[in-house]
């Protein structure tokens, strides 16, 4: 694969030993945690933030240890007298400076990621995501295949107020769309999000990240999935009436079946070229009054 | 009467109806404005009922604290308190001025360009804007749907050079005045004030005539797009504050001829001249970067 | 007319009586109570809203509401929380306490402060009145973002100029209180000699000026882009949605700072109290709320690691987010130091001060974690930012909000307040609080977004907990308004001093002080004997 592979691995098992405890700890963890997600991206941030909340958490111990303590041992009712000192330079300087130290060696990983997170070059595939309220367009820009992407029947039927169906009984209850995107695994995927009206912001966590929709603007993100699976996400943005109802789903395949998928689409669609682009644009417009 | 210690006696007024009143006033006319921008008829009725409401109270307010300074109520210490409030009043107004100059700048330096393709923003170009230029003044915007766009702008050497010059020598007439004051030779401070009032009169007058040149002839609105939008915020609400300087200065000029102020006491005659000056920088900042570069 | 403030310290006397007193007081005493009480109302609003979103988040599918109100109802809570509880009662303290502690005979504005008070209970009645307008209120979020927002029916205007007038009284107000501590501060006591809400105000006084204006010039650039056909927030027109962003937030972290500083204040005030040792670190607290102040103008941008910033502007505003940890946590480790050695005693103001400093260091925590762009881009708008602002906003500036009304609504009102009853207030909320807020961290992390009236089975359970939790929190405050209530209307005579350990020139007033404070300033000494 592309080098941006090999080496964040090293990166990774290195913070996947620092945040060993977390693992151990809560046999349900994955439950209350980030997903680890299908991506190079993913497991480096997952480590990242597993880390940087041990330490929240080390610091945290020290902390409320200290006032638990004084709670317990420095009380009136206790005959504790109280004394006087209320200064400390070398103390004061101690403690400024030891957090400063932590945070420069959290922005390190921090920046490495952000570098790997935002070098977009050398893909094999882009893919062209816009938001409409309220549901997604995916354009495959090399090959010319385009569609939409909105919520499942099943779910829109039970989401409406006071509908009376258990949303227990609805299969991936709002996470379910009628068309899914479809991506090839191990490639490395461009995506361009932008969109029509709102800001939306397109989202699936086992991704890792998030990348905004913004109208007239369009925004570059990237993803190599490693595992084949469905992987669901939602809009993050706050874009009207329907915002908690524009899921996204994308059924990563082995390149093979990504290949025979492409051509079924292409033979189904005969797509005008950039007829993607001329619709968001007039939506876009339309929205000025 | 004059300093802290000799005037213990932190002057606190009386209850007053005047604040209520303000409230009362910008609360109906915020309404009436809101009904109006809502298209109900009735909007401008209350707007303007909100607006009389409004100048009654200036009336009163002002005058309320005209007579007790005239009574010599306010001693150094009062002053202090109103300086400092000035002050502080006019940074805000600073900050006001700053969203509109962030935006000018972001435009500029950001949003155009990238829909032009700089920076990280290359797809943007390809993929939705393929044929916009960046440029600026930006007459030419990236689709003219729901926009009109201008034929052209107004130059810096017209106009508003000329205008520059009124507003950087109506700072030399108010000083001057100041100096009379402080003198107290009354016509010269009369006579400076006067010249001032005239100035910032002529100002605005010009800058109406530019407005008026810009909608008919050039087709510069505040619809042209970017451009007209940061050029008519920015100058608008620099021209909306000389008019308010304006009358703030007639207000001390008719005060002056009525023998208020003392050479050594003159607080509202102060906070008007900074606010004077106030709004002479904010031009020299709109000049350079809104006509000029 | 100056003789008129001398009478005044003899006898409460009224020009005017009833209602018309209140619209027209000039009194820094009667401006502070009725900005609390404005507090307490708009807090039970905005709380009352709170409940409408837990109501539904109780459980999946759409039971109660529809997604439009529930997204007014989100957008309305947190405006009147923030604009109409949190700030109000900030300024009420203010008003109480700064001429007090000060020695100084009332605000340097008097008419100024009557008329920062009045506009609020008018911008509010704009605010609210919108919900019952034809196509309902706001409902984009407090955030406003456009082009979103101008989807807004008529409401609107009615919210653009809700924020002008809100703006304007926070601006007046905070002019007022800079002038009247560097103008009106008794002889001798200097700056450096200042109670530390003293000084947590005036830098958020100093943070006000600076960021409300640009929140003015924000939003009135979205009212012409509605109604004038500008183009700022429009890319057809060469402008960009984003800069609304960026202008929001310039005002925005600023803001979120002006809702903390004065709790730091506060917590440096009971603290000490009742631990009966003075506050460790004096000068470093100052110096620690001066760089959060300058720092909070230039992290704007960590509300927006998700827009698709440069990378040189994603890494600069991390840097310059984590760093705040720094600063944030000298005075954390200095209520600590306070804390220890010490002889401490457990009233209900100290108890909301410790859970003060707990939980607010939690919401500190995840919100460093936030501060970290690559990881940002998972929890941004999900419920961990829920969870880390309400632990800053709720168990921070409620929490200290009221500790301080426990600590001084002795003096204010002449009475103790019912101790046990103060006591279970604590207790209940604390513990509820918890159960409300603490799952969300879960929540966000597995992945709901904000804002979303609905979600998928999988968040089911944690909701639950959190709403009970949310209903038990709204269910105790009422205990704390039958504590106000009850105090206000009497109870045990409160003593000057009212704590064993408490200093500040405002305990050697009598309680309740005269309706002036200092009309002649303290001696020198009882200033010095004041400080800790
Ligand atoms: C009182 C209000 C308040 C306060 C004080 C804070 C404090 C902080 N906030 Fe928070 N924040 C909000 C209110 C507040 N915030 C609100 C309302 C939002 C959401 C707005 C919206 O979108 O609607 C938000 C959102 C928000 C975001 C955007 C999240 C997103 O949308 O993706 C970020 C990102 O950086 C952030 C960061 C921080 C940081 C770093 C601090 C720091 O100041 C915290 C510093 C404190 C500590 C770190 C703890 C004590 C320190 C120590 C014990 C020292 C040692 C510690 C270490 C070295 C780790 N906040
Ligand atoms: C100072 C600010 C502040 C305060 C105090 C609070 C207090 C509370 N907030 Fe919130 N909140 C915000 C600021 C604040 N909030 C902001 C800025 C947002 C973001 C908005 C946006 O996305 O645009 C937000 C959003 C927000 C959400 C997310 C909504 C969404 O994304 O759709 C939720 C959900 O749980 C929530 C809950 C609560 C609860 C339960 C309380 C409780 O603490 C409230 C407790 C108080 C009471 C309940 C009132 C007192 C009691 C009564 C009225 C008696 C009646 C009681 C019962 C019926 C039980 N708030
Ligand atoms: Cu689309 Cu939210
Ligand atoms: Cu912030």
């Amino acid at each position: 694969m592309t080098i941006s592979r090999s080496r964040p691995r090293l990166r990774t098992t290195l913070a996947a030993v620092l945040s060993m405890p977390s693992m151990a700890a809560l046999a349900d963890w994955s439950k209350l945690n980030l997903p680890f997600g299908v991506t190079p991206y993913s497991h480096t941030i997952y480590h990242l933030h597993n880390i940087i909340m041990w330490i929240c958490v080390a610091i945290g111990v020290i902390v409320f240890g200290a006032i638990f303590y004084s709670i317990f041992k420095f009380r009136k009712s206790q005959g504790a007298v109280a004394a006087q000192w209320h200064e400390s330079t070398l103390v004061e300087i101690l403690w400024t400076i030891v957090p400063l130290l932590i945070l420069i060696a959290m922005s390190v990983p921090a920046t490495k990621a952000l570098i790997m997170m935002e070098d977009v070059s050398k893909s094999d595939l882009t893919i062209k995501v816009t938001g409409y309220q309220w549901k997604w367009r995916y354009d495959y820009v090399n090959d010319g295949v385009g569609f939409f992407s909105t919520l499942g029947q099943s779910s829109n039927v039970a989401r409406q107020l006071k509908s009376g169906i258990d949303p227990h009984s609805v299969d991936n209850y709002l996470l379910e769309v009628d068309h899914e995107l479809v991506v090839p695994i191990n490639k490395k995927i461009r995506f361009l999000t932008t969109a029509s009206d709102v800001i939306h912001s397109w989202w699936v966590p086992d991704l890792g990240w998030k990348r905004d929709a913004i109208p007239g603007y369009i925004n570059e993100s990237w993803a190599l999935i490693e595992k084949e699976g469905t992987y669901r996400g939602q809009c993050a943005e706050l874009c009207g009436k329907d915002h908690g109802f524009m899921p996204i789903v994308v059924r990563a395949v082995s390149e093979a079946d990504y290949k025979a998928w492409l051509e079924k689409m292409k033979a189904e669609q005969a797509p005008a070229p950039h007829a993607s682009n001329e619709l968001s644009n007039n939506t876009l417009l339309a929205q000025r009054r | 009467m004059t300093n802290a210690h000799a005037h213990h006696h932190y002057y606190v007024p009386d209850p007053s109806r005047w604040p209520i009143t303000a409230t009362i006033a910008i609360f109906t006319m915020f309404v009436g404005g809101a009904l109006t921008l809502d298209e109900q008829t009735y909007g401008p009725k209350i707007l303007l009922g909100g607006f009389v409401l409004f100048v009654y109270m200036l009336f009163g307010w002002f005058g309320d604290v005209i007579r007790e300074s005239e009574k010599g109520t306010y001693g150094h210490w009062e002053d202090t308190s109103f300086r400092m409030g000035m002050m502080w009043f006019i940074f805000s107004e600073v900050m006001f001025f700053a969203a509109f100059f962030g935006a000018l700048f972001y435009a500029r330096v950001l949003s155009v360009p990238w829909l032009a393709g700089a920076g990280a923003k290359a797809a943007t170009h390809q993929f939705l804007w393929p044929s916009f230029i960046t440029d600026w003044p930006l007459l030419q915007v990236p689709n003219n749907y729901g926009f009109k766009e201008a034929k052209d702008v107004i130059g810096a050497w017209g106009v508003p050079a000329l205008n520059t010059a009124i507003l950087l020598t109506s700072g030399g007439t108010v000083t001057w005045a100041h100096w009379a004051l402080k003198k107290n030779n009354r016509g010269q401070l009369i006579l400076g004030l006067a010249l001032t009032v005239a100035l910032g009169a002529l100002f605005v007058g010009l800058q109406a005539k530019e407005y008026g040149h810009a909608y008919h002839e050039l087709g510069l609105t505040l619809n042209a797009g970017i451009y007209g939008a940061t050029f008519f915020m920015l100058t608008g609400f620099h021209g909306f504050h000389v008019t308010m300087g304006t009358i703030m200065l007639a207000t001390i000029l008719a005060r002056s001829i009525r023998g208020h102020f003392k050479p050594d006491h003159h607080f509202a005659f102060e906070a008007v001249a900074w606010y004077w000056h106030f709004v002479d920088v904010v031009w020299i900042g709109l000049f350079i970067f809104v006509y000029w570069l | 007319m100056s003789d008129a403030a001398i009478h005044d310290e003899h006898h409460d006397h009224h020009p005017y009586g009833g209602m018309t007193r209140w619209l027209t007081t000039t009194n820094h005493k009667d401006i502070g109570t009725m900005y609390l009480v404005f507090a307490l109302i708009m807090f039970f609003i905005g709380g009352a809203m709170a409940m409408v979103i837990r109501l539904e988040l109780f459980q999946p599918g759409l039971q109660f509401v529809d997604p439009v109100f529930f997204n007014s109802m989100t957008t309305m809570h947190a405006l009147v929380m923030i604009f109409g509880a949190v700030m109000p009662a900030w300024t009420g303290f203010a008003n109480w306490l700064i001429p007090m502690m000060i020695g100084a005979p009332d605000m340097a504005l008097p008419r100024l402060n009557n008329w920062s008070f009045w506009i609020l209970p008018f911008a509010f009645t704009l605010l609210l009145s919108t919900l019952f307008m034809p196509g309902g209120g706001p409902a984009g979020g407090w955030t406003m973002y456009p082009p979103l927002v101008l989807q807004t029916g008529a409401a609107f205007p009615f919210l653009i100029f809700s924020i002008h007038f809100m703006g304007a009284s926070s601006i007046a107000g905070a002019i007022n209180i800079i002038a009247t501590v560097f103008n009106l501060r008794a002889p001798g006591m200097t700056l450096m000699k200042l109670p530390l809400f003293v000084w947590t105000w005036i830098i958020t006084a100093f943070l006000l000026i600076a960021s409300m204006p640009v929140l003015a010039g924000a939003v009135t650039m979205l009212l012409t882009d509605k109604f004038f056909g500008t183009a700022f927030f429009s890319a057809a027109g060469g402008g960009d949605p984003v800069m609304f962003q960026h202008i929001f937030w310039f005002f925005g972290h600023p803001e979120v700072y002006i809702l903390i500083l004065p709790a730091f204040g506060i917590a440096s005030a009971i603290i000490p109290t009742f631990a009966r040792k003075p506050l460790f670190g004096y000068a470093s607290m100052v110096y620690a709320a001066a760089s959060i102040a300058f720092l909070s103008f230039i992290v704007w941008a960590h509300h927006m690691f998700t827009v698709g910033m440069p990378l040189a502007g994603e890494l600069f505003f991390m840097y310059a987010t984590v760093l705040i940890a720094v600063p944030t946590g000298v005075k954390v480790f200095n209520w600590v130091a306070t804390m220890w050695q010490s002889s401490m005693t457990f009233e209900t103001p100290m108890l909301f001060a410790i859970a003060f400093v707990v939980l607010f260091t939690i919401g500190g925590f995840s919100g460093l974690m936030l501060g970290v762009t690559p990881i940002d881009f998972q929890y941004q708008d999900t419920y961990f930012v829920v969870a880390h602002f309400h632990y800053v906003l709720v168990t921070g500036a409620i929490f200290s909000i009221m500790a301080g009304t426990y600590f001084w609504l002795p003096k204010w009102t002449g009475h103790m307040y019912d101790e046990g009853l103060g006591k279970l207030h604590f207790w209940l909320s604390t513990i509820s609080v918890n159960v409300l807020f603490f799952p969300q961290h879960f929540l966000g992390l597995a992945g709901m977004p904000r804002r979303i009236p609905d979600y998928a089975v999988q968040f089911a359970d944690w909701n639950m907990v959190s709403s009970i939790g949310g209903f038990v929190f709204g269910g105790s405050q009422i205990l704390f308004l039958v504590v106000i209530v009850k105090c206000v209307r009497g109870g045990q005579k409160a003593t000057d001093r009212v704590w064993e350990g408490a200093h500040g020139l405002e305990w050697t007033l009598p309680s309740p002080p005269p309706y002036h404070s200092f009309s002649t300033p303290p001696a020198p000494a009882t200033i010095e004997g004041g400080m800790r």
